[in-house]
Formats: structure tokens, sequence, C-alpha cells
């Protein structure tokens, strides 16, 4: 978070708690103050699709209660109205009559005004998987398999680890120049790829999915992706062509392993 | 002569459409000048004689006898003209459930209705629930002739895909017609019976009525739900048992989801029919009626509507345990982002039913020291909403996305997932159910002995019901995914005992209370109104999408896994594309559900006299 921002943001809240201010100069002022906090107070930006959402939605609620009752509905219409029919305010009423399609013209330049950029994508994290893919003519089933290696976690320790250190090695030989050292999405070619490779320290990632899945975008990477919910426009390779089946299993634990995350359980059905 | 106002009024349209034919015929004419047009030949007569005439003949001969020898061949699939089979299908079979929906939830709520005022005594809602099942003959027709319409569509336009559904499912449709004649038993002895028999034989008949209508929507739900998650065939499609195909994984959990559903569907029409007279009416009387109705409605569709996402979530668990691919599909892949549109219109939802409430409180006599808590919920509604509505994957441009630093915001991210948005929406039904607990109050103060321990005891259990709320969704970030999904039953069961206890405490604690103002109905602005159009429009629109969602979630599958759609159709359409069909779909239901309301309208006019204008 930005805290100087933070700080200024919630300081003018305050101002306006013990300030006497009438409702529309509170409505504006929270309106702004959370447009300022959602667009500078957080370090990583917030992308803009987010803040329209989110500004929709203050938006609303700010409307909903100045007009939620009657009171409250006199005391923000009564400056309005005031402002409209009021002769002291002419001039000022021509210079928003002449401010408002000149601030939307002053938003078309500046939206326009933008360096050149790849063309927008709203894109999935997670495509569909097909319900069984085959693999060096090898049918896997991926909705009902299973890591072949993952039940010697408990059974055979030893032998896991020695699984896990296999994928390790996998891992440091083909994937780290895309997905880095730390397995954060930060290797050494990621500056010249779009989208960015996955990052599996994300918490939000490698727990959400079963090892089966993993498996699945692993062997057979960007070309193998679905047509459905496209654009699938990923440099991940097709591993199954340079790795064996083992091989790619043993990195799947190895992704685990070393984030200290657990794949997803497959779900039991409650009939 | 004087032209009366009614003729004018018909005039205008029939005006109109002459117009418009009269401008498509000049156009055409215009046009048509401009074309190519063959030169002139001399007749055939006049020409020399060729051997073209005896060739025609030849070919046209010999076209015949093909024609003849044809063998008959089966029909996969056959095209619906301009917007294609799918759309076709879509639409009809949308407005089919939406008026299934329709006449299954007015009975439901006619019955609840009627048994309050049976229990109460208070007959306005005897006339309640009478006024609103008036709606029920003409629905019901409708519902037929749509559930035939598709049939018929289903048979011209996927034949062998229909064959086959009946080939797995033929033993339940002699028990589904025979439960569609006990549904016009029980409707028609219900509705005309009214006032007839001792009220608890007519509630006997709503009950039955009720009764078969369930029924018969379980065994409708047993085939769609089959062609989702089949179960009892074999991998080549062939019957195994027909118990396991009905008694599939996702059969039950759409039966709740949709029974409880109905109620709320049903709730908000009669609420925004409500809204629609009372913004007809001329007297105070009708107001005072009609806003009192739309309270009712709105109620009941609201209480209906809270554990609504809890039936959502175990049919989403069951998508999952059933099959992963179909999981990510709906949560993580194409269909994601519907379910970004669904927070969105269910956030709405919720801030609409608040903002009804507390809009209601100005029909109350001194409910103003009750408006100042509004800001507080009002804040807790948006950050829910706000959290609810966060996507996982986020619209990004490249730039965006290196600045955030991956695909997901290092904040936001931790927002877009189950746990936050459980949490969040656990969250809005506390406060939409604190929002109506200090509606309750307006107007009346409590005068037990020990009010103010009651009134702290649950101010605790809310607050109690909050921390088991947050600490379980915090708790959720550091279990695996099964284990979180298990998660939220506990936050469910800690909400519902909240409300239920609330309540309880709540019946006791205002048993004999001391009024300090009254409630005047029909004393409230007209916006209240338009938001309960808006409550049930976005109902609607939310089932029409959700349902998208469920069926279009098997992609190119008619029956998922067993039978492939080989159609021209078998693709996922655009987000923007599905959501325009949906949007014309709910449009033209409303403008039918318009014309059942006017037909119902009728019964009150007076009889048309002889010298009377048009």
């Amino acid at each position: 978070m930005n805290i100087l921002v933070v700080l200024a943001v919630v300081a003018a809240f305050g101002l306006l708690r013990f300030g006497r201010v009438s409702l529309l100069v509170w409505a504006g002022a929270w309106w702004v103050g959370i447009y300022v906090l959602l667009r500078f107070g957080f370090t990583a930006p917030i992308p803009a699709s987010v803040v329209s959402l989110y500004m929709g939605i203050v938006s609303i609620a700010i409307l909903a209660y100045v007009s939620s009752s009657q009171e409250r509905r006199d005391e923000i219409s009564r400056p309005l109205v005031r402002f409209m029919t009021d002769k002291r305010y002419t001039a000022f009423l021509a210079a928003t009559v002449v401010a408002i399609p000149a601030l939307a013209a002053a938003n078309v330049y500046v939206q326009m005004n933008v360096p050149l950029q790849p063309p927008l994508f709203s894109r999935t994290v997670h495509p569909a998987s097909p319900s069984e893919i085959t693999v060096h003519d090898k049918k896997i089933d991926l909705d009902a398999g299973e890591n072949p290696f993952r039940h010697l976690e408990a059974s055979s320790p030893t032998e896991f680890r020695t699984h896990v250190e296999n994928g390790r090695k996998v891992y440091y030989r083909n994937c780290v120049f895309c997905h880095g050292d730390n397995l954060a999405g930060n290797g050494m070619f990621v500056h010249g790829l779009d989208p960015i490779p996955t990052n599996f320290t994300d918490k939000g990632t490698l727990p959400m999915l079963r090892e089966t899945f993993l498996f699945w975008r692993i062997a057979k990477g960007g070309p193998g992706l679905p047509e459905e919910g496209g654009p699938w426009d990923t440099a991940m390779p097709a591993w199954e062509k340079f790795l064996k089946e083992e091989e790619m299993w043993e990195a799947i634990l190895f992704l685990y392993d070393s984030t200290g995350q657990r794949p997803r359980a497959k779900e039991e059905a409650a009939k | 002569m004087v032209v009366s106002r009614k003729l004018l009024f018909l005039l205008g349209p029939v005006a109109g459409i002459v117009m418009f034919i009269a401008v498509v015929w000049m156009a055409t004419v215009f046009v048509g000048r401009n074309e190519y047009k063959d030169p002139y030949r001399a007749p055939a007569a006049t020409a020399d004689s060729t051997p073209r005439a005896e060739g025609v003949a030849a070919e046209k001969d010999e076209a015949e006898k093909k024609a003849q020898e044809k063998p008959y061949a089966e029909a996969e699939y056959r095209r619906f003209p301009v917007v294609g089979s799918r759309v076709a299908i879509w639409a009809v079979a949308q407005l089919h459930l939406l008026f299934a929906a329709f006449v299954l939830a007015v009975p439901i709520f006619a019955f609840i209705i009627e048994a309050i005022g049976y229990k109460t005594g208070d007959p306005r809602y005897d006339r309640l629930a009478h006024e609103f099942s008036r709606l029920l003959s003409v629905s019901f027709s409708l519902t037929a002739t749509f559930g035939a319409f598709l049939t018929f569509m289903l048979i011209i336009l996927y034949p062998k895909f229909t064959n086959y559904l009946m080939s797995v499912f033929s033993p339940t449709f002699l028990p589904y017609v025979l439960l569609f004649f006990a549904e016009a038993f029980f409707l028609y002895t219900y509705y005309y019976g009214w006032g007839k028999f001792h009220p608890l034989v007519h509630l006997g008949l709503g009950l039955g009525l009720n009764v078969v209508g369930t029924g018969i929507m379980m065994i409708a739900n047993s085939w769609l739900t089959f062609m989702m998650s089949p179960s009892g065939v074999s991998s080549k499609g062939a019957l195994i048992s027909l118990t396991d195909a009905i008694y599939n994984y996702t059969w039950m959990p759409i039966n709740v989801h949709r029974f409880i559903a109905n109620i709320a569907f049903g709730g908000s029409i009669a609420a925004a029919y409500a809204a629609v007279k009372f913004l007809q009416a001329e007297t105070d009387e009708e107001r005072a009626h009609y806003d009192w109705m739309g309270y009712i409605g709105n109620f009941v569709a609201i209480s209906a509507f809270l554990p609504l996402p809890f039936a959502g979530y175990w049919l989403a668990k069951e998508i999952y345990a059933y099959s992963q691919t179909l999981g990510l599909t709906m949560m993580g892949g194409a269909f994601s982002w519907l379910f970004i549109i669904q927070a969105v219109l269910i956030g709405n939802l919720f801030l609409a039913a608040n903002y009804y409430l507390w809009l209601g409180m100005g029909r109350v006599e001194g409910a103003q020291p009750f408006q100042r808590f509004v800001k507080y919920l009002l804040a807790a509604i948006v950050l829910c909403f706000m959290i609810w509505a966060t996507p996982r994957s986020i619209i990004a441009t490249v730039s965006e996305v290196r600045a955030m630093g991956g695909s997901a915001h290092p904040v936001l991210g931790f927002l877009g997932v189950m746990s936050a948005k459980n949490t969040a929406v656990n969250i809005l039904i506390l406060t939409t159910f604190m929002s109506f607990l200090l509606y309750r109050r307006t107007g009346k103060v409590a005068s037990v002995t020990w009010a103010k321990t009651g009134h702290a005891l649950q101010l605790s259990i809310f607050a109690a019901a909050a921390f088991v709320v947050i600490f379980l969704g915090v708790y959720g970030y550091f279990v695996e995914a099964s284990v979180r999904i298990g998660l939220s039953v506990p936050q469910v069961g800690a909400v519902l005992l909240a409300m239920v206890s609330i309540t309880a405490i709540d019946i006791f604690l205002f048993r004999k209370p001391r009024n300090t103002g009254a409630v005047r109905w029909g004393r409230i602005p007209a916006i209240s109104q338009y938001v309960l159009i808006f409550i049930a429009v976005t109902f609607t629109w939310l089932m029409g999408l959700m349902g998208y969602v469920r069926s279009g979630l098997r992609q190119h599958w008619h029956v998922y896994g067993i039978i492939r759609d080989n159609s021209p159709d078998a693709f996922t359409p655009t987000l923007g594309f599905a959501t325009e069909v949906v949007s014309v779909t709910v449009l033209a239901f409303f403008l039918l559900i318009g014309f059942v309301f006017w037909i119902a309208s009728l019964h009150d006019r007076p009889d048309f006299e002889r010298g009377q204008s048009l």
C-alpha cells in the first residue's frame, strides 16, 4: 500500500466526519476519496477494469444513500435546485454547461493519448481440460486419475523424496528460464513473453488445481489448449515432446513440495 | 364526429404498420428499377426449335426417378431459419422454464400467504393470495403451450438426440402426463374453489397443487441434469439403471436450488405486480393496499433469496465431484466471467433489497433514529459487494499485468478466491437481516422487562456469527481446497443459527410492544416501486444467465461425455452474444407476463354495455 496516499485519504475522511459539510459535498468527497485510494493507494496498481467495476458499485451505493430518506433527498437536492434556479449562480451554471462536454472531450483525449499497446484480451486463468488425454501412446484419465507417485508420500517417504528431487532437476533444466528460480514466474525470458508465465508461489493457483490438470498443461502446453474461451496466446511448449511421463509427474511433485502447497483433492459426491 | 381515445390508440399502431409496409414496398420498387433485367427474347414458339425442350424434359424425368429411388434416411439435425437451431431452442426452453417457474412459484406464494391469513385471521392476506392466484390459469396455459412448443422444436431440430432421451426416460413420461392432469385438477379447484370450502380444505388443495407441481419439476429436472452429469448408462449410452439416470449427481441439488429460487421468483413477481398497480393507483386506499402487497411479496422473495447462494454452492460442489473438467470450465475457464456478472447482479439485488427497507422506514412515524445506522450497513454491503465482484482472472493490459507482477493482483488476488467470496456473501446476508430487524423496530419499542438484555443478547449473537464467518474465511487461506469448501458449511450454519435465534428472541421481545408511531401504508416514494420492479427483472435475468451457464457447460456435448453434439451450433458463443439472447428472452417473458396481468385485470372491469364508446 502507498501509506502516504492512504493516510491522506483517511485524514480527509476524518475531517469530513468532524467538519459540518453538506450531504452533497460529503457524497462527492467520499466518491473522490475512494477513487484516489483505489487508483493511487496500492503499490501494485489495480487494473482500470477493476477500478471501473468498484467505482460503479461505489456510485450506486452513494446514490442509494443520499436518496434513502426524505431528509437526505431534500438535503441533496436543495443546493442543486438553488444552483440551477438562483440568478446569482447563472455564470457558474453557464460554466458548468460548458464544462461538462469539455470534461467529456478531455476524457476522450486522455483515453486516446496513451502509448501504443497490444490489444486487450480478456482471458481466463484456468482453461477447461479434456477428461482424457493421450501422452506417449498412453491414455491418462484427467478426471479420475492421480499422480502415480503421490501415494508414496505416506507409504514410502524416502522414495517420495527421490521423485521430488528428480522433479527439481527437471524443473531447473527446463522450466526455470520462464518460471524463474524461485518459481514466481519471473525467469530470464519473462520480458519477451505475453502473457507472462504462471507464478507458482501464488496461493490462488496451485492449490486450486488437481495434479492431473497440471499434467495436462505441461504435457500439451500452448498447442494443446482448447479452442473454447481463447485466445490462448501462450509460449508454453508441449513438454511431452521432450520429457518422459514420469519426469512430468515428478516436476509436479516438486512444484507443490517447493511452494509448500497441497494439490486440490478430488471432490466426493454427496449422493 | 368524436373519435374515442381508445380508437385513436388502436389506430396509432395500425397506421405505423401500414406506413412501414408502404416504405418497404416503395424501397423495393426503387431498388428494383436499377436491378438487372433479362433482355427481350422472342417467344419460344417463334424461335428456332432446339433440342433444349427435350433435354429439360429428360432431366425432369431423371430427377423424378431419382426422387422415387431415394432411400429413407433419418435426419440427425434440422436447421432453424435465420437464428439457427441452438438460439431457437434456447429461447423457447428459457421461456418455458420462466413460465414453469412462475406457475410453480405462484401457488407456493399463494399457499404461504393464505396460511398466514388463516393463522392470523387477517383478511388482507386472503385477498392478496386470491388476487395473485388469478394469474394462474392463463400462466398455466402459456406454460403448457411453451412446453409443447419446446417438445416439437426438439423433435424437429434435434430428432436423433430427442429419440435417445426418449429411449432412456420413456418410463418417466406417463407419470409426468398423469401429474399434469393432477396439476390441472388441483389448480382449477384451488382457484375456482376460493371461499367455497372450509379454509383448511382449501389449504389442503393448495398443498396438493404444490406437491404435484414440485413432482412435475423433479421429473423434468431428471432429464436435464442427466444431460449434464449422466449416470446409469454405459459409456456408449445404453441404459443400465433408470434409477441412477434419474438420481444423477446434480439432480437433487438442482431440485432444491430451483424450489427455493421459485419462491424468490414468485415473491419478486408479486412485488413487481404490486409496484405497477401502486404506480397506477388513483386513491390512497389503493396505494396503501399495493404498497403492503409489494412489501409482503418482497419479504417472501428476500427470505427465500437468502439461503439460495448455499444451494448454489452445493450444486457447484456436485458438478466438481462429477467432473473436474466441468468444474474448471465453470469456475476457472470460459464461463468464469459469467460468475462475475452474477456477482454484480446479486450484489445489486442485496443493495436493492436493503434500499427498499430503508425507504420503507419513511412510511413509519418516528423512524428517523434508525436512519443513522444506514451508512454503516451500506459500508458493509459495499465492501462485501466489492469483494464478491473481484475477478480472479482480471482484464488487464500487458503493462498493467507487468506492473502487478503477474496475472493476479498481489492484494486483490486474495479476494478473487472462494474463502473471500463465501465470507462476503455471508456478511451480506447478515447485513440484510440486520436491515430487516431495524425496519421491524420502527414505530415500536419492546416493553418486556428483559428488553435491554434481549437487545444485548441479539447483538452478541450477531457479533459472534460475524466473527465465526470472518475467522473461517481467513482460516480457509491456510488449508487445501477440499477442506476450504467444507468450511462453507459451518459458515452458513453460523449465519442460519444467528438468524433463527435472533428471530426467536425478537418474537418474544416484541410480543406486546409499545407503539411509538403508526405505519402509513402507501406513504413511500415512487422510487421504491421501481426498486421492486428492478428486483423482479434482475431475478429473471439471473435465472436466464445461470441457466445458460448450467446448460452451456456441456459445450460440444448433448449428453456430457456420451452423446456428442455434431450440429453446426456445437460451439460456445461469446459472453456478449449469450447475454443478448438472455436479455431478449427476458424481455419477451415480461411482455408475455404483462399480457397475463392484463388478462387477469379484465376480471375487475365493468361489463361492456351497448351504446358505450369503444
